[in-house]
């Protein structure tokens, strides 16, 4: 193809390839998270997070012996999701969030951390057009898919599982 | 006979100067009507007052002390990050007016600009003033933008005292660009921090003797196809390069003729990239260079590759360049800030992050 067709459809080669070297040298000359840092962190808060959690479980198992374990589950869910919102409104999770990475945005106290955090900021817009409709900003994402893929899988099993079992 | 020497030397020495004034003025011209970048101000403005203000975090950093004033409340006292940063930059335009001993009346033009959608923060201390007021926005090159415009207006005759103002906070772009404050989401390590704080110049015609813009630089759209929004000092660095060469082409001078070439925000790898291919195109910038936002925080203060933000270069002018200008230490600084003209939803469409580079040159 001639220059002047090139310019005509208004794509210049020689400054795609100028880009593509400018972003392979940035993407050399960029620093990097450590991974075995990251990696420790969030292992290391993840699994405080799940001990906590644990240990409250089976606190609550011998504090009420009647209830069964679902209940008791259940409890210990809100109490940690009460935790992380508590966290959040004084100002402690960011930096939590900062240092422990994935472990501490994996388990469900960052799912209440981030509406918590969402909710908080807009705030200022008032309950309905603030509070109310950016809560979910972050967490929609995860709410539309856990419910798409889960119905679509309840499909699947209904068609598998019903119909040939 | 001796009187008709003195006289025939007296018309000979008007005349050379006439001849010199008028090759300066078809110097001007020419430079003026051929297409450029460049602009040559025949009637320089002059810094007349100025004024800084930064919020406790940038008032611990390496140049903390040489603000004005450090606003240790984020908030201002006000119950929104949106109405503290307008307490800012009209606190700070306040400031810049009251140190050029000059009133609210004798200001002709307020050039003023911010982070935000559609200016609020500058429209709304617009509002307050009451002035003639001029929006400006090239992220964070708005200061340089608005001395530049300023000098144009002055260069004119349009204008005697124009004040210049920007600002930024770090709550309200984390809001409108980034996540909210309180998520617990980690940055990668080359992400920047948006300065808190607004800084404001007074520019006039009156000669004072001080600081002047002789000469400024209209920017070019620079887009290298960077995607990454947290990297902002490698997408600015090209404009940046860009403007710095195409002034030296412009003028016809090179790094040796200024005493300081100061960059906006570009952090402190945004610079080293800036440096390395800034040696690449045979400029060394070495010693000469100093990036506003590398040098705003400390490392232990959790703030990445440095500051950015419209205030970032605003207040280190203000409170730290143009200072020692006025002390000698510098005879002439480039000043050259960068922005990233990019919005969040260009970002998740996908679009690379176009930059802009305006520059002024300060001599004393």
């Amino acid at each position: 193809m001639s220059t002047q067709k090139l310019a005509l459809e208004g794509k210049n080669y020689a400054l795609d390839q100028q880009k593509v070297r400018y972003n392979a040298f940035v993407d050399k000359y960029s620093p990097r998270t450590s991974v075995r840092s990251s990696l420790l962190h969030s292992f290391f808060v993840g699994g405080i997070t799940c001990c906590v959690a644990q240990i409250l479980h089976q606190a609550l198992q011998l504090a009420l012996p009647d209830t069964t374990g679902d209940i008791i589950a259940t409890y210990t869910i809100m109490i940690l999701v009460f935790s992380a919102i508590f966290m959040t409104g004084l100002g402690w999770y960011d930096n939590l969030g900062r240092w422990g990475g994935a472990g501490s945005f994996l388990p469900i106290t960052g799912f209440a951390n981030a509406m918590a955090a969402s909710a908080m900021e807009f705030k200022t817009e008032g309950l309905v057009f603030g509070t109310s409709v950016k809560m979910f900003s972050i967490v929609g994402p995860v709410i539309v898919n856990g419910v798409v893929w889960s119905s679509l899988l309840g499909m699947g099993h209904y068609l598998i599982v019903g119909l040939i079992g | 006979m001796k009187i008709s020497l003195l006289h025939e030397s007296a018309v000979d020495c008007s005349f050379e100067k006439e001849l010199e004034e008028a090759t300066t003025k078809i110097k001007h011209i020419y430079n003026k009507t051929r297409p450029h970048k460049v602009l040559y101000f025949d009637n320089p403005s002059y810094v007349s007052g100025r004024m800084s203000i930064v919020s406790r975090k940038e008032g611990e950093g390496p140049i903390g002390k040489y603000f004005d004033k450090i606003q240790n409340d984020a908030k201002y006292g006000q119950k929104n990050f949106e109405l503290a940063e307008i307490n800012f930059l009209q606190e700070s335009i306040w400031g810049a007016i009251q140190s050029a001993n000059l009133k609210i009346s004798d200001i002709d033009l307020m050039l003023s600009g911010d982070l935000l959608n559609q200016l609020t923060t500058s429209n709304y201390v617009a509002r307050n003033l009451g002035l003639p007021f001029l929006g400006v926005y090239s992220a964070c090159s708005s200061m340089s933008q608005a001395l530049l415009m300023g000098a144009v207006m002055i260069d004119g005759g349009h204008a005697n005292n124009v004040v210049c103002g920007v600002s930024s906070h770090f709550a309200s772009a984390e809001r409108q660009f980034r996540m909210p404050l309180e998520y617990g989401g980690q940055k990668p390590p080359y992400s920047q921090w948006t300065v808190t704080g607004a800084g404001s110049t007074v520019l006039s015609s009156k000669d004072n003797g001080g600081i002047r813009i002789v000469k400024g630089l209209m920017g070019t759209v620079v887009d290298m196809g960077t995607h990454d929004i947290a990297n902002m000092g490698a997408a600015m660095a090209p404009a940046f390069l860009h403007s710095l060469v195409s002034f030296f082409n412009e003028t016809g001078t090179n790094i040796d003729d200024y005493d300081l070439v100061v960059s906006g925000d570009l952090g402190k790898l945004g610079s080293d990239i800036a440096r390395t291919i800034a040696l690449e195109e045979g400029i060394r910038l070495g010693h000469k260079y100093i990036d506003c936002g590398a040098i705003m925080y400390n490392n232990y203060q959790n703030a990445y590759q440095g500051g950015s933000g419209c205030a970032c270069s605003a207040t280190v002018i203000n409170g730290y360049i143009l200072p020692q200008m006025l002390d000698k230490k510098y005879k002439k600084v480039l000043y050259l800030a960068t922005g990233a003209l990019m919005s969040p939803q260009s970002t998740y469409q996908g679009e690379s992050i176009p930059c802009i580079s305006h520059g002024v040159l300060f001599e004393i």
